[in-house]
């Protein structure tokens, strides 16, 4: 079982994602991460979803995405060469010698402090998921307040494109 | 161009993609649709005693004469008693449309009056659902969803519509394009080229082939070019339980049904086959049996319009996404012009292999049932068969009867076997036979049904009264939930856990002379053939026939469990 990652180009209509995310639960998938925003074209969605599988369960969730009515294209994203990103703001305390500390730290991640009050950084950091996952580890687990991930987005690097 | 009400815009688009029956029941959110269709006199709507028996009946009509179903009701209870019904027509790829009533649009989400989430609870088992928004859409919604549910592998499609957008003091111009396209839905109807042609090298190479033929087969000119190409090749065929008619079911070449209760012949020379050409099926757990032990020697070529069925459970080596009618013509012609056919002598070997199991334990060279005490249930369907030629529109309930039907009476044409094959869904067997009945008042129409199934939509003997419906039910009276005591019996020790009424059965005579039809008590095999008759002359009336028949018959062929396709319990006391 591998984490493979899923994008999808569907109709910006409601109750299309509830049929993407029906789809999951109703076979016993899991979806690990999930992101959903419309595209240049407002009538469309693009979604990148991660989730756990081999490649035949992985190949049966991409047909059956595909059979959807609402969903435009599917391409499994891991299977060749993509680009990934996720966006993860963190609450942190910092009061004293951890404000340094911390600041030091958001400096090596390239993140950046968005909100700032004597005794709280909340940060803002972009990256691959592991590198989030780093960060989180990186400083003092006592002091994390908040955790919100936006989930993983990702295209396909060189030419391709998903589109209509 | 005159405006019209939701009301009126919806039974105007219906008539116009060629609605004329419609099978519903009235309530708080439709009345407006129902007002509407009082007010025109285009569409003809059936009055069932139920939702879930409209499904049925409107599957049933799709099933007979492969048009889509139309069901309307309302909303909360009337839609969620409409998805047995849907979900049965879900699992065997019937084309339906169901419009549901829902509260009106302010008032969804607040918990209202009959509010459900129509939407939701469908999701599951529909192939789309629709809610309207906006009243003008309604004529372009309803001709995708007919475009939908007709098209690609068929399906149930929903139609939710909030009260307000029928509303009868609103009007609107109907406007609905001559066709339509979905950007995102577009169905493989032409196979691959290459595919085809490697699925023809290997069939042509094949020394013991079989064709193995599914619902999918039944679609658009698909039962002539299979018995085309069968016939052509000279190779045996093979169905299940929903492809039943597709292909000649007494033709030589036809080695019967084959799966959990499929014969002798059929599953031995699946598992001895070397190459399997799957038609329009998709290798169910009933056919299947262990995944593992499937076909060990066959190369499996596999032509679905469902990329999903495709490699789903058995994998295949040669899969040819297509509709089944494109991908034969074209199989056809390919092996027309080539001019060759099939090794002689290893067909003729083959076909020697496969005529020494049917005589061995085939179902049609001699009764393999005992006929020294009572009735038994296979003779009642060989009764039905002779009776009526061979030639009824057959519908069927779900248990030992729906599989004795299946294996004793033998459909020539498509289009005549109506039967809850993916779902197994009690209470189908009324209400679809009143469907067929309604697609052609002209066709005898019987209905193979159990006294466990019969009574879970018996309401609709009512429905039959109104609409002079004059259905054959042939109950097949075991006193006893007889395929779940045959797997207590099998598995259990005969521990009959819930299986039994103790004498509460009703008196189904009586029952039916209560609803104004016709009742016979059949408990002699002298009377049998006699009764039936009689029950099959009376062309205008619904006739209950409750044939008493031995309680401890099982229904054999049966696959071992987890075992091979064939490995079977061919009786009582044998195993292959």
């Amino acid at each position: 079982m591998t984490k493979r990652i899923i994008s999808i180009l569907m109709e910006n209509s409601p109750g299309a994602l509830s049929r993407v995310v029906g789809l999951f639960s109703q076979r016993g998938y899991n979806i690990e991460s999930l992101s959903v925003a419309p595209t240049e074209d407002v009538s469309m969605s693009r979604l990148t979803l991660t989730t756990l599988g081999d490649d035949e369960k992985t190949e049966q969730i991409t047909k059956q995405l595909n059979k959807l009515i609402d969903v435009i294209k599917v391409i499994e994203l891991s299977n060749s060469v993509f680009i990934e990103r996720e966006l993860m703001m963190i609450k942190l305390k910092a009061t004293g010698s951890a404000r340094e500390e911390i600041k030091h730290c958001v400096d090596i991640f390239r993140g950046q402090i968005v909100d700032v009050t004597p005794t709280i950084y909340t940060v803002q950091l972009v990256g691959d998921s592991d590198k989030l996952t780093a960060f989180i580890h990186a400083v003092d687990e006592t002091a994390v307040l908040e955790v919100v991930r936006t989930g993983i987005s990702g295209l396909s690097r060189g030419e391709k494109v998903l589109s209509l | 161009m005159e405006n019209l009400s939701g009301g009126d815009l919806l039974t105007r688009a219906l008539t116009d993609v060629g609605v004329e029956l419609i099978f519903g029941y009235p309530g708080g959110a439709a009345l407006h649709i129902y007002d509407a269709l009082f007010r025109q006199n285009k569409i003809k709507h059936i009055l069932v005693r139920h939702e879930q028996a409209a499904a049925h009946a409107a599957d049933a009509y799709a099933r007979v004469t492969g048009r889509v179903g139309t069901v309307l009701v309302t909303s909360g209870p009337g839609a969620t008693n409409a998805i047995t019904g849907i979900a049965t027509a879900y699992m065997d790829s019937i084309p339906m449309v169901i419009i549901s009533g829902q509260v009106p649009s302010a008032r969804i989400g607040e918990d209202a009056f009959q509010e459900t989430d129509m939407m939701g609870v469908s999701r599951p088992v529909v192939k789309h659902s629709f809610m309207v928004q906006d009243p003008s859409e309604i004529p372009i919604i309803v001709k995708k969803a007919y475009y939908l549910a007709s098209s690609g592998r068929p399906g149930p499609v929903v139609i939710d519509i909030p009260k307000d957008m029928t509303d009868p003091n609103q009007f609107f111009e109907y406007r609905c394009p001559n066709t339509v396209s979905i950007r995102s839905y577009t169905p493989t109807v032409k196979g691959h080229g290459g595919q085809i042609k490697k699925a023809v090298r290997a069939v042509m190479a094949a020394k013991k082939p079989i064709v193995y033929i599914g619902g999918g087969s039944l679609a658009g000119q698909g039962p002539e070019l299979l018995t085309r190409l069968v016939k052509k090749l000279g190779v045996p065929v093979t169905s299940t339980l929903m492809g039943l008619g597709a292909y000649p079911g007494t033709d030589e070449q036809f080695v019967g049904m084959l799966g959990m209760h499929g014969t002798y012949e059929s599953n031995t020379a699946m598992h001895n086959s070397d190459v399997i050409l799957a038609v329009g099926a998709r290798f169910d757990d009933r056919v299947t049996n262990k995944i593992e032990k499937f076909c060990p020697d066959a190369t499996v070529i596999h032509i679905d319009i469902d990329p999903t069925s495709i490699s789903k459970t058995i994998a295949a080596h040669i899969p040819i996404v297509g509709s089944v009618e494109s991908v034969l013509r074209d199989m056809l012609k390919m092996i027309e012009t080539s001019g060759k056919s099939l090794d002689t002598s290893a067909l003729n070997s083959w076909w020697q292999q496969i005529n020494e199991w049917r005589d061995k334990h085939g179902l049609y060279t001699q009764n393999r049932f005992d006929t020294s005490g009572m009735i038994m249930p296979q003779e009642v369907v060989q009764a039905v068969y002779e009776v009526t030629h061979g030639d009824a529109v057959v519908t069927t309930d779900v248990g030992q009867h729906q599989m004795f039907a299946a294996q004793y009476y033998r459909f020539d044409k498509p289009r005549r076997w109506v039967t809850s094959g993916g779902l197994g869904t009690m209470g189908f067997g009324i209400p679809a036979a009143m469907g067929a009945q309604l697609a052609n008042m002209d066709e005898t129409v019987a209905c193979f049904t159990g006294e466990g199934s019969v009574q879970m939509c018996i309401q609709e003997l009512s429905t039959c009264t109104q609409y002079n419906l004059p259905i054959k039910i042939i109950n097949i009276n075991n006193q006893a939930l007889g395929m779940v005591k045959q797997w207590q019996d099998m598995n259990y020790d005969s521990r009959y856990s819930e299986i039994l009424y103790e004498d509460s059965l009703p008196d189904f005579v009586k029952l039916a002379e209560a609803y104004g039809h016709v009742g016979m008590k059949v408990t002699k095999r002298e009377e049998l053939k006699d009764k039936l008759k009689e029950c099959f002359a009376m062309k205008d009336r619904v006739v209950f026939m409750d044939i008493y028949v031995d309680p401890h018959e099982h229904v054999y062929p049966m696959q071992v469990p987890l075992q091979s396709v064939g490995d079977m319990f061919i009786s009582r006391t044998e195993r292959t």
